[in-house]
């Protein structure tokens, strides 16, 4: 029986050995690119505009508002860092140089997408300062903010593998761009239009919703149904993405 | 570590790229794969690398399929394709970390091998600069060090010298000609010269199919058409037609003599000989007995060059 564990182990480790290397290179041409700094920069400042300016106006001790101005900034900004993951190496080829090294497709989609998702967690980092400036001026509630912090990450998870699919299916970042914040947006309104759709489909499209399960989370309810929810859609974009990566074989 | 190739085919949607075509690379042989652009070549290549799988037939690399077992194989080959892609953004060390790290190199057998490949492809002074930076030159000298850094021991080089000016392909012959000394390498050109002076074995293939197979002397011998002598003969004669020409054509497997001109009592013939024979003994017994001075005779050789035209023109007219 440790036998065999080990020998599951041994197989994941060597299958999964090389999304380091690729997770560092990506965020590397990140940073040494002007793409970091502007994802970063744009994020905070929309923030910046939208919430902070009326953060003592709001006069509310919790991060919600915070937290719904980022979802919506989102929409746009991780399709603009995902746009170039796959398509620009199938452009310039770099593609067929990573894909004749021992290194499986899943670890290719796997290195790039935690980049990226990576990214938006730094950018997530400077808003700490919002966070203290309410904790100290009132008495914060602490579930809804760890909620809230978690859910817009999952949410950014799901939004990346998006973003990446959409990279994966194209050679031009332009269209992986729009399609990428196509997809997005889709997922993001099918809780809103809910009185359009028919009564025995409701159930679904709420479910099927990103936005619905951030803001269940975004109240500091951590429940298991979001969780699957963020984890499964991501993982079907992910793999959506390696099968679009294979389809050169076909 | 031997490459055979059986019946391969490949279609791109309902296109035949490449048709049934069959080759050994025997080991530490430099193969030449030569043919016209859109031959078939660089698929071919794509799918030793494992790429892309075939649509029939079977490549084995040291005994193994590819599209069986593809994460092997690819760990046995360095492979440069074609139009040298690399990441613009990144500079040489940095490349060649990565490059080395997906080949599952770490530490200091990583720090060994990127040391090694600066030191042999001679990119030294430029470690520390962005790939975008280089020249081409550059450039291809850090794509074969891609190639190399986990010491394979099959190299597959598509038009390793494409794009570079006269003095860069020599320097990359050069450099693949050293690399290549312990390895089995495939590669393909549409430069005939280059296959003369780095190539063991020849390839040619055209329309997908391979079309000649052999050392570039064999393919020489076997696709010389009439033999041609050049030859300039020193003799007192009134008339070199009534009383040189009828003596040369005399000879045995000579087909036809031209006299391409006189000077004084120099006179200068163009010899078509019978295809593989060789008259130049029976040439020089009789100039002796005949008391002609031979001032010069020269064979003229079909090249390499006239081969492939010959091979891949007749194919293209149907």
């Amino acid at each position: 029986m440790a036998d065999f564990k080990s020998d599951i182990l041994n197989r994941v480790a060597a299958g999964t050995k090389n999304i380091w290397p690729i997770y560092i290179k990506e965020l590397r041409s990140y940073f040494n690119s002007a793409v970091a700094y502007v994802v970063i920069v744009v994020f905070l400042a929309f923030l910046g505009w939208f919430y902070a300016s009326n953060i003592f106006l709001l006069n509310l001790a919790s991060l919600r508002e915070m937290f719904e101005t980022a979802r919506w900034v989102f929409l746009f900004i991780i399709p603009a860092i995902t746009m170039r993951l796959l398509a620009e190496e199938k452009k310039s080829g770099t593609i067929e140089l990573l894909t004749t090294k021992p290194v499986y497709d899943i670890e290719i989609v796997l290195g790039k997408f935690l980049a990226a998702w990576s990214l938006i967690g730094f950018a997530l980092v400077p808003t700490l300062v919002y966070y203290l400036i309410v904790a100290l001026h009132g008495n914060i509630d602490h579930g809804p903010v760890l909620g809230g912090y978690l859910g817009l990450m999952l949410m950014a998870g799901v939004y990346v593998s998006m973003g990446l699919f959409a990279s994966s299916i194209t050679e031009n970042q332009i269209v992986a761009f729009i399609l990428g914040i196509f997809l997005i947006v889709v997922f993001f309104v099918l809780d809103k239009i809910l009185i359009f759709v028919p009564s025995y489909l409701v159930s679904i499209f709420e479910y099927l919703g990103t936005d619905f399960h951030f803001l269940n989370m975004a109240r500091g309810v951590i429940d298991t149904r979001d969780l699957v929810y963020f984890a499964s859609a991501a993982g079907c974009m992910l793999y959506c993405s390696v099968l679009a990566l294979e389809r050169r074989k076909w | 570590m031997a490459i055979a190739v059986r019946n391969l085919v490949k279609f791109y949607g309902r296109e035949k790229a490449v048709d049934n075509i069959s080759f050994d690379v025997k080991t530490g042989e430099i193969l030449g794969f030569l043919g016209p652009n859109g031959a078939g070549k660089t698929t071919t290549m794509k799918i030793i690398t494992c790429y892309m799988p075939q649509s029939a037939g079977s490549v084995e690399v040291d005994g193994l399929e590819v599209a069986t077992h593809a994460h092997e194989v690819k760990r046995k080959i360095g492979y440069l394709p074609e139009l040298n892609p690399l990441y613009l953004d990144m500079n040489v060390l940095e490349y060649l970390e990565y490059s080395a790290q997906l080949h599952g190199l770490r530490g200091t057998r990583l720090r060994e091998r990127q040391r090694e490949m600066i030191d042999v492809c001679g990119l030294g002074d430029v470690r520390h600069k962005e790939i975008g930076e280089l020249s081409k030159g550059y450039r291809q000298r850090v794509g074969l060090a891609q190639a190399m850094i986990h010491d394979p021991e099959v190299l597959i080089l598509d038009e390793p010298t494409s794009g570079l000016d006269p003095n860069q392909i020599v320097e990359i012959r050069n450099l693949i000609r050293r690399l290549g000394r312990a390895k089995t390498v495939v590669l393909s050109t549409h430069i005939l010269s280059e296959v003369q002076a780095t190539c063991d074995r020849v390839v040619i293939i055209n329309d997908g199919t391979i079309v000649a197979d052999g050392t570039p002397g064999e393919l020489q011998r076997n696709f010389r058409g009439s033999e041609t002598l050049t030859l300039e003969i020193k003799a007192s004669v009134s008339n070199p037609l009534t009383d040189l020409l009828p003596k040369l054509k005399g000879l045995p497997n000579v087909e036809n003599v031209e006299l391409r001109g006189s000077e004084g009592s120099v006179h200068s013939f163009l010899l078509h000989t019978v295809k593989g024979t060789d008259v130049r003994e029976d040439l020089f017994r009789r100039a002796v007995a005949e008391q002609w001075v031979l001032l010069e005779m020269t064979r003229q050789a079909t090249s390499l060059e006239e081969v492939f035209h010959k091979l891949t023109r007749t194919e293209q007219a149907h």
